[in-house]
């Protein structure tokens, strides 16, 4: 289904961090931007289409490791106009993010400008927050847009806009959730064990339950367009599935489509490239590459 | 990052040091006796109370520099001698051993199983000195009050290893290859197998976590007991250490207060100077001496840590902390082990030559 592309090198390996890997792919100047997190510092690497062009940039952080995941949130404090076009990009103009302490800061971006304020701190989780996203599908209707998970498995659902929201807590397993998705009202999450669960998110009823890696699982990805679902663990395999909700009897079907295998890596980071879900991109620990792949 | 990870750090890589030079001691028929009291000086050392008791304070991990001098001055703590490309090679084996243990580790959980594991081989090592065993114990006991995540590691140099699509599930891990699916009242409704592209099969039994007991994991056993060579490509990890070093050069903000606490640290290792009247003996990692001259001279320049030059023992400038430190150091261990003692034994040691 997919088959293996050149890859892109990297200044530096990246570090065994969950979701170490974001993708941008900016269609009207037809570029892809990659960054990745190697201890202190973020690889960024905008790749043109035609895969020509690369170019690299090295981001310092000014104090100790970036500690989550998330790398170009952590980037707003410290970087130059370059990062604000990520920041442009969101489509939510306030953006929250967590922190190792269990809190979730809220910060009203401007669309315009550089004048960031912290808004809102969401004190319910109290284990560091592993992962945190937003209803990727762009659609209105769902009532739940932002779900945050934690150390310990905890998932919380989040309505944003003005003051948030909890909309509804879904307990963990003692088992930590290291990667977590919103796509049409259904929360996916991986977890340490190497499962993959899907939530109604309003409710917390449990959809699916799919026994998915050998190893922890490190990063999660939605393609919105169609509902596949991409998975990355420290077992080497890379697994793509696709996501059918069946709303006539309330739930969600799921289906497993390809394997792949990237030997000997331990993944940390995979992310789809494109809405539709026609190539993804892989980081692992020690590597100091970006593996892509296209469908065939 | 935890800030407990230091007494795992130091202690799975003291007990891949110790692996090595027993290994070492007895390639080079180095007599009994003189095996025996480097195992168990570096074995005192590295479980002195003191030097414990700052290790387990709540701290962020050292520098790959700072740590390395710790493990300089710890290989050195009793009448061998290495010099620096042995001391080169050895510090690469150790990091490289433990680095592939917390890669292959299969739950962050199971370092301390891995941890236990080093501890159980160092109670091998002196288990006829129960006053060692005793300290040794007493770590055990600190040990197993401390439980944390692992994730982000020290990165060291060095390749790939080779990650197995096959075997056991960590505990609490069910093999891959299940779809379950539920109704709104949490019945299942249908169960799909898939293809999974490994051959895994279900968890083993958990390891103990106790004193005693089987560790069940393999990871932090004696890779060294049965004789073979020990081989490291010194200029394939020599060139990516270099690399590393590089990113090395940022300078730290927190440099100065990592020097003190490795200061008050290095406090507590006591580290026996060579005289001229006791020579002691030289170890060797490599297969031959002609071999050990060539690491040196094509050791590349930045690993040379000039830069660190802590003298502890000597320096009458040294700050008042340190000082003091080393002076309750001195006080408290007198009875145990005073340096006229301690010659006195390499003495007799001489004498039975």
């Amino acid at each position: 289904m997919y088959h293996r592309e050149k890859s892109i090198q990297l200044k530096s390996s990246a570090s065994a961090l969950y979701n170490n890997l974001s993708v941008l792919r900016l269609a009207p100047r037809s570029l892809t931007h990659f960054a990745a997190v190697h201890a202190n510092v973020v690889n960024l690497v905008s790749a043109s289409w035609d895969g020509l062009n690369y170019s690299h940039r090295q981001l310092q952080s000014k104090e100790g490791n970036v500690a989550t995941s998330s790398s170009l949130i952590m980037q707003m404090f410290e970087s130059d106009g370059s990062i604000m076009v990520y920041w442009h990009a969101l489509d939510t103009p306030e953006t929250p993010t967590g922190v190792s302490l269990g809190t979730v800061l809220v910060f009203d971006v401007p669309s315009k400008g550089s004048n960031i304020t912290l808004s809102e701190v969401l004190e319910e989780h109290t284990e560091a927050v592993t992962d945190m996203a937003s209803e990727c599908s762009g659609n209105a209707e769902y009532i739940a847009d932002l779900v945050s998970a934690d150390d310990s498995g905890l998932l919380c659902v989040w309505k944003s806009g003005g003051e948030f929201q909890l909309l509804n807590k879904i307990p963990g397993f003692d088992m930590s959730c290291s990667s977590v998705k919103l796509w049409k009202g259904t929360v996916v999450a991986a977890y340490g064990s190497g499962q993959i669960r899907l939530y109604e998110g309003v409710t917390g009823i449990l959809h699916a339950e799919i026994n998915a890696h050998a190893r922890w699982i490190y990063s999660l990805d939605i393609a919105p367009f169609t509902g596949l679902l991409l998975s990355a663990a420290e077992d080497s395999f890379v697994r793509v599935w696709h996501l059918n909700p069946a709303p006539e009897n309330n739930s969600v079907e799921m289906e497993h489509l390809y394997n792949e295998c990237v030997t000997d890596t331990q993944i940390c980071g995979a992310k789809f490239c494109d809405g539709d879900g026609y190539a993804f991109a892989v980081t692992g620990y020690d590597l100091s590459e970006i593996i892509r792949y296209t469908q065939a | 990052m935890s800030t407990r990870t230091l007494p795992l750090v130091f202690i799975n890589l003291g007990g891949e040091m110790l692996y090595i030079l027993d290994q070492r001691l007895r390639a080079q028929n180095i007599p009994t006796d003189k095996a025996k009291k480097v195992m168990n000086d570096i074995i005192t050392t590295m479980f002195n109370k003191k030097f414990l008791e700052e290790l387990f304070k709540p701290q962020e991990l050292y520098s790959k520099k700072a740590l390395r001098t710790v493990f300089d001055r710890l290989a050195h703590a009793s009448i061998m001698r290495l010099n620096q490309a042995s001391m080169d090679k050895l510090y690469d084996l150790m990091t490289m051993a433990f680095k592939y243990q917390v890669l292959l580790c299969p739950r962050p959980k199971d370092i301390l199983l891995v941890t236990f594991n080093h501890m159980d081989a160092i109670k091998d090592f002196v288990q006829d000195t129960p006053s060692i065993l005793s300290q040794v114990d007493e770590t055990y006991r600190q040990l197993i009050e401390v439980s944390i995540f692992l994730k982000d590691k020290v990165q060291n140099s060095n390749g790939r290893f080779v990650l197995p699509t096959s075997g056991p599930v960590p505990h609490g891990t069910p093999p891959p290859g299940l779809i379950r699916m539920f109704s709104c009242n949490g019945e299942e409704m249908k169960r799909v197998q898939f293809r999974d592209g490994g051959n895994y099969t279900a968890a083993l039994r958990e390891g103990s976590f106790e004193l005693f007991g089987d560790r069940v994991i393999k990871l932090g056993t004696n890779m060294y007991s049965v004789s073979r060579p020990v081989e490291t490509h010194m200029s394939g990890t020599s060139k990516i250490s270099s690399q590393h070093t590089k990113v090395n050069t940022i300078p730290n903000p927190l440099a100065k207060e990592e020097l003190n606490l490795l200061a008050k640290l290095m406090g507590g290792l006591e580290v026996q100077k060579p005289s001229n009247s006791v020579p002691g003996f030289r170890i060797n990692l490599f297969a031959t001496d002609e071999e050990e001259e060539e690491a040196l001279i094509s050791r590349p320049a930045e690993l040379s840590y000039g830069v660190i030059n802590i003298q502890a023992t000597k320096d009458n400038q040294a700050n008042a902390e340190l000082a003091k430190i080393m002076g309750e150091f001195t006080e408290a261990e007198e009875p145990v082990s005073s340096s006229s003692s301690r010659g006195d034994d390499l003495l007799a040691m001489m004498d039975g030559l």
